[in-house]
């Protein structure tokens, strides 16, 4: 069984690859290219599988919450991916390896009863990008 | 092939263990346990598996499936607080998930036949809340 709630927040990014001339990330990347950045809105639903426990609960949703807001909304929201994110330095910004990080940084020691199945991350209505936790 | 039906509900609950304090439930499940209940818009994804007939081209007659849905889950559960009108929320907490296992309980001997197997049940609490249930925990 599986649990899935659902989490906002706004960052700017630019995507831009030190491995590739300026034109060719011009090329490559287009818009967001752009020298100063942009932003969105993103929207992540963290999904967590197992089986409830005596609260008939896979897991408590004010843990889960507590968790997501420590580990990524607090550090993510209102921020910009490429300068504020350390895991992000020196990676492109794109929200594929935007959901590694994501996933990683949730994953890793998970605190919470059941585990963690995947993450889904939509940059806009139309680009959602979804990776299922190891 | 797999084909996925909608419905909604609109219900009230409150999610306590009657056998804790108080503060236990209040812990467990935040304002969830305000003792007076609370509601939510529920909707409900009920995805079944089955390849089309060669005679009508369906996986499944989609006004049984919707009359199913009526019958099993809407009229019972529809503008109803959980807790004290549909069984067995009585004696089990209507938290997301028992709920959800409650309805894949109702539909899925009604659905599943020759060809045909209810395969999964979503099922949204808010916008921002859902579980899927697929028969096993």
């Amino acid at each position: 069984m599986k649990l899935t709630r659902r989490y906002r927040f706004s960052a700017s990014h630019r995507l831009d690859t030190a491995a590739l001339s300026v034109d060719d990330n011009r090329k490559l990347y287009g818009k967001c290219n752009n020298p100063y950045g942009h932003g969105h809105d993103y929207v992540l639903d963290v999904t967590v599988a197992g089986t409830p426990d005596e609260s008939g609960q896979i897991v408590g949703r004010e843990a889960l919450d507590t968790l997501v807001k420590e580990r990524i909304l607090a550090r993510f929201d209102h921020h910009n991916l490429n300068t504020d994110i350390a895991e992000l330095a020196g990676v492109v910004a794109t929200t594929e390896n935007l959901a590694v990080v994501i996933e990683q940084a949730l994953a890793s020691g998970w605190p919470l009863p059941g585990r963690l199945d995947r993450v889904r991350i939509s940059e806009t209505e139309r680009n959602i990008f979804e990776l299922e936790a190891k | 092939m797999l084909l996925t039906r909608k419905a909604e509900f609109s219900a009230s609950h409150v999610c306590a263990n009657p056998a804790w304090s108080d503060e236990r439930n209040h812990a467990v499940y935040g304002p969830n346990a305000n003792p007076n209940g609370h509601g939510h818009n529920y909707v409900l994804e009920v995805t079944i598996e089955g390849e089309p007939d060669p005679v009508t081209g369906m996986v499944f007659d989609l006004r049984e499936l919707k009359e199913i849905l009526n019958q099993e889950v809407v009229e019972p559960m529809d503008h109803r607080f959980l807790n004290r009108e549909v069984a067995p929320f009585d004696r089990v907490v209507p938290t997301t998930e028992n709920v959800a296992i409650e309805i894949w309980r109702r539909l899925a001997g009604r659905i599943s036949r020759d060809g045909v197997t209810l395969r999964n049940v979503r099922l949204y609490e808010t916008g921002d809340l859902y579980v899927d249930y697929g028969g096993t925990s």
